[in-house]
C-alpha cells in the first residue's frame, strides 16, 4: 500500500525540521501532530504542508513560528482541582519533612501550573524551602510563563478551580487586573527557575522531590513517553512523587515499573516504597 | 465501501436521548468499534457511560488514551479532551484549543478517524445545536467512508445534521428509528 500525499508531506516536513534545525518530532503521537501541522500551514495561508517545508529551510526565524505552532500551550490554573487538593493534603506533608524541596515542572508551557503550585506551597508555608524548575522546549512559551500575564476572562474559572483545590484565600489576592489582562504577583516566581529543556533530547538536571508533567506525554508516542517517564524516574529521589495528567495512561511504559500509585485515579505516583 | 471496521457518532443537544435509542438497537454481534463524541454539557463522562449502559446492548466505556478501539464496544470521548484515533486504531487525547467552541470536538474525532480507517469508516451525525462535525463528516466522505445524517426533520435540534447535509452531504439521511437497522445492515454482511 502506498502512502497518502498529505502523510508524505508530514514526514518530509518533520525530516526538514530535524535536518535543518535539530528538532525531532518524529516520535510524537501522529494524529495530534498532523492536526497541528495542517493548522500551522493554514494559519500561514499555505495550501499544503509542502509550503511549510520551503519556509522552514530558507526563511530565517521561521522555526520559532513552527515551535509555537507545534507546542500550542493550553492550560488553566488548578486544572483538575482534586489533583491539587490531593497534592496539598497527601504529598505536601511528606515534602515538609525535607529542609530543601526540589520540584520540576516539565513542559510548563505558559506557566499556569507553576503558579498554581507556587500558591499552594506558599499557603502551606513551604514555598521558601522550595526550588522550582519550570522547563519547556519552547522559549517563547517560557518567556510568557515568566511574564505571568493572562486573559482576564480566564480568572473566573481559575478562581473556581482554586477554591475547589482547597485554596485558603481568594485567587484575586494573587493577581492585579488591568484592562483585559491579569498579572500574577511576581513574588510567586522568586524561587522559580525557568529553563529550556526538551524531553525528546535532554537529560536529568536535578534531584527532585516532585515532578509534575501534566498533559504533555499525551502528545508523545509510546517510545518517547517511556523515555520521558524514565527521565522522571531518574530525576526523582527515592520516595519522590510524580504527577501526570488525569487521563494519561502509563500502562504501555516499562519505566513506570518502579512507581507505585498514591492515587491511581488522580495519576499521583511515588517512586519506590521507602522515604529517605 | 470496504467492510466497516468503525462507526463514529457525533451529537450535542438532544444527543443523550438519541444515543440511548440508537444503542438499544445495535446488534450485539456488531463486528465494528463504536466511538462517540457527545457534547452533553456534563463534565462527568463516567456518568454518561453509566446512563448509556442502561440502554445499550454493547458495553459502554470511556475511551482511554493509548488503548486500542475495541470491536463490539462503545467508547465515549472524555470531557475536556479531544479524542483522536491513530493509524494503528489506538486512541489519543489532546488538550489543544477548542474547535467550534468544543472540546471534545466531533470534527477532531471524525477527521482523525477518517485518516485512520479511510474507507472502512461510517460517520454518523445526530441531533445537535451547532455545526461541529460537518467538516469531519466531509473528511470521512473524502477518504471513502460512509456518511449518515439523522433526518433534520426528525432530530430534536436540526442544526447539526442540517450543517452535515449542507457541508458534507450524506450517503444516507434517515430518521432515528431507521438508524440502528441501517448500521447493523452495513456492518453485518
Amino acid at each position: 500500500m502506498t502512502a497518502a500525499p498529505d502523510d508524505i508531506e508530514i514526514e518530509l516536513f518533520l525530516r526538514a525540521l530535524q535536518l535543518r534545525h535539530g528538532y525531532d518530532f518524529s516520535q510524537y503521537a501522529p494524529a495530534s501532530l498532523k492536526r497541528r501541522i495542517v493548522q500551522l500551514s493554514h494559519a500561514q495561508g499555505l495550501r499544503t504542508v509542502s509550503g511549510l517545508i520551503e519556509r522552514v529551510l530558507y526563511e530565517p526565524g521561521f522555526m520559532s513560528v513552527v515551535l509555537e505552532g507545534l507546542s500550542v500551550p493550553v492550560s488553566e490554573m488548578f486544572r483538575d482541582p482534586p489533583v491539587f487538593r490531593a497534592m496539598r493534603e497527601r504529598i505536601f506533608p511528606v515534602l515538609a519533612s525535607y529542609p530543601q524541596i526540589n520540584i520540576w515542572l516539565a513542559g510548563c508551557a505558559h506557566g499556569q501550573e507553576v503558579y498554581s503550585l507556587a500558591i499552594l506551597l506558599e499557603e502551606a508555608g513551604l514555598y521558601d524551602r522550595c526550588q522550582l524548575y519550570a522547563t519547556d522546549f519552547n522559549d517563547a512559551a517560557l518567556w510568557q510563563a515568566q511574564e505571568a500575564i493572562y486573559p482576564a476572562r480566564e480568572a473566573q474559572l481559575w478562581s473556581r478551580n482554586y477554591s475547589a483545590a482547597g485554596g485558603e484565600h481568594s485567587l484575586a489576592d494573587y493577581y492585579s487586573a488591568r484592562y483585559e489582562l491579569i498579572k500574577l504577583d511576581q513574588r510567586l516566581r522568586r524561587n522559580v527557575i525557568f529553563a529550556n529543556h526538551n524531553l525528546v533530547t535532554d537529560d536529568v538536571f536535578c534531584e527532585a522531590h516532585l515532578v509534575l508533567c501534566r498533559n504533555v506525554l499525551i502528545y508523545f508516542g509510546d517510545g518517547l513517553q517511556d523515555r520521558a517517564l524514565a527521565l522522571f524516574r531518574d530525576s526523582l529521589r527515592r520516595g519522590g512523587f510524580l504527577c501526570l495528567g488525569s487521563r494519561e495512561s502509563i500502562d504501555f511504559a516499562p519505566s513506570t515499573r518502579d512507581f507505585t500509585p498514591v492515587d491511581a485515579k488522580l495519576r499521583l505516583y511515588q517512586l519506590g516504597h521507602k522515604n529517605g | 465501501m470496504s467492510e466497516p471496521r468503525a462507526i463514529v457518532i457525533g451529537c450535542s443537544a438532544g444527543g443523550l436521548n438519541a444515543l440511548e435509542r440508537l444503542l438499544a438497537e445495535l446488534d450485539t454481534a456488531l463486528p465494528a468499534t463504536v466511538i462517540i463524541c457527545a457534547h452533553t454539557g456534563s463534565s462527568d463522562v463516567e456518568l454518561l457511560c453509566e446512563l448509556l449502559s442502561r440502554h445499550s446492548r454493547l458495553p459502554v466505556i470511556e475511551a482511554a488514551e493509548r488503548e486500542p478501539a475495541h470491536v463490539g464496544v462503545v467508547q465515549v470521548a472524555p470531557s475536556g479532551y479531544h479524542l483522536l484515533v491513530e493509524h494503528d486504531a489506538r486512541f489519543a487525547l489532546s488538550v489543544d484549543p477548542k474547535v467550534n467552541f468544543c472540546r471534545p470536538s466531533i470534527d477532531v474525532l471524525f477527521t482523525s478517524a477518517a485518516d485512520a480507517y479511510r474507507d472502512t469508516l461510517i460517520g454518523v451525525l445526530l441531533t445537535g445545536a451547532n455545526q461541529d462535525g460537518a467538516r469531519g463528516l466531509a473528511d470521512i466522505r473524502r477518504q471513502g467512508g460512509v456518511a449518515i445524517v439523522q433526518d433534520p426533520g426528525d432530530a430534536e435540534v436540526a442544526t447539526m445534521p442540517q450543517a452535515g447535509l449542507d457541508i458534507a452531504g450524506a450517503d444516507y439521511c434517515v430518521p432515528l428509528n431507521d438508524l440502528a437497522p441501517l448500521l447493523n445492515r452495513l456492518c453485518i454482511r
